[in-house]
């Protein structure tokens, strides 16, 4: 399982190859991913650009122990989160998760899993700019 | 001091942070709060803020993990009070 917090662009692709090519030769059936990107609108207003706010020490361990979770409610060979922090543009990348497991239900649902508790439990905050110049906080995750 | 274990005094001395849109609209910046009459995390945000209500959609954690407001404190202790999170 990894964890990794990073503060400029990543390529998810690039990402998962190299979590897919550490597997343990032929074990895995299934691998599922998820990859969350910036819009460039919320809430009908253009979003230029945006901030991901963290608590560090806090965020590492809160989806190191989401992961745990997951590791113990299904049979998952690994798992993978990455996620963005710092100034981000529309378009790029703002979360990956990756978990393979023998067959395709459990790399699934432990992918919704790992995301849905991510939304609700990981502490990072995101403050919008938009085209007026204004910035504001997103004061709530959609439900889905 | 070992943390954990309070002063002679009973006094406390905790380690406070704010996140995001709370930390932007504290008047001054805080990084610590102490005294002998601080129990729980309610304790530490009242102490912070200057016995502020603490608005009802306010999260908070204790040395790193998500907790409750009525939660104990020791002398120590790193609390942090955030908005609802919205990563992802």
């Amino acid at each position: 399982m990894s964890v990794l917090i990073v503060e400029t662009a990543f390529d998810p692709e690039a990402e998962q190859r190299a979590f897919t090519s550490a597997l343990p030769n032929g074990q895995a059936g299934a691998t599922a991913s998820f990859i969350g990107t910036m819009r460039n609108r919320n809430e009908g207003d253009e979003v230029v650009s945006m901030t991901l706010e963290h608590y560090p020490g806090m965020t590492d361990r809160e989806l190191a122990a989401i992961i745990d979770e997951a590791m113990q409610r299904w049979r998952i060979i690994n798992a993978l989160i990455v996620h963005r922090v710092g100034n981000i543009q529309p378009g790029d990348t703002i979360v990956l998760t990756v978990v393979s497991a023998e067959h395709r239900a459990a790399a699934f649902d432990a992918c919704r899993f790992l995301m849905e508790a991510l939304k609700q439990r990981a502490p990072f905050w995101k403050k919008e700019t938009l085209s007026d110049g204004s910035s504001r906080w997103v004061e709530k995750n959609t439900t889905g | 001091m070992m943390s954990g274990i309070p002063n002679s005094d009973n006094r406390m001395t905790i380690k406070v942070k704010f996140f995001a849109s709370l930390r932007e609209a504290m008047p001054q910046a805080i990084d610590e709060v102490d005294g002998s009459d601080i129990r729980t995390i309610a304790d530490v945000w009242a102490r912070a803020t200057h016995d502020s209500a603490m608005p009802g959609h306010v999260l908070c954690s204790v040395n790193l993990e998500h907790c409750e407001s009525t939660d104990s404190v020791t002398d120590g202790d790193e609390v942090a009070f955030f908005p609802p999170v919205t990563g992802g």
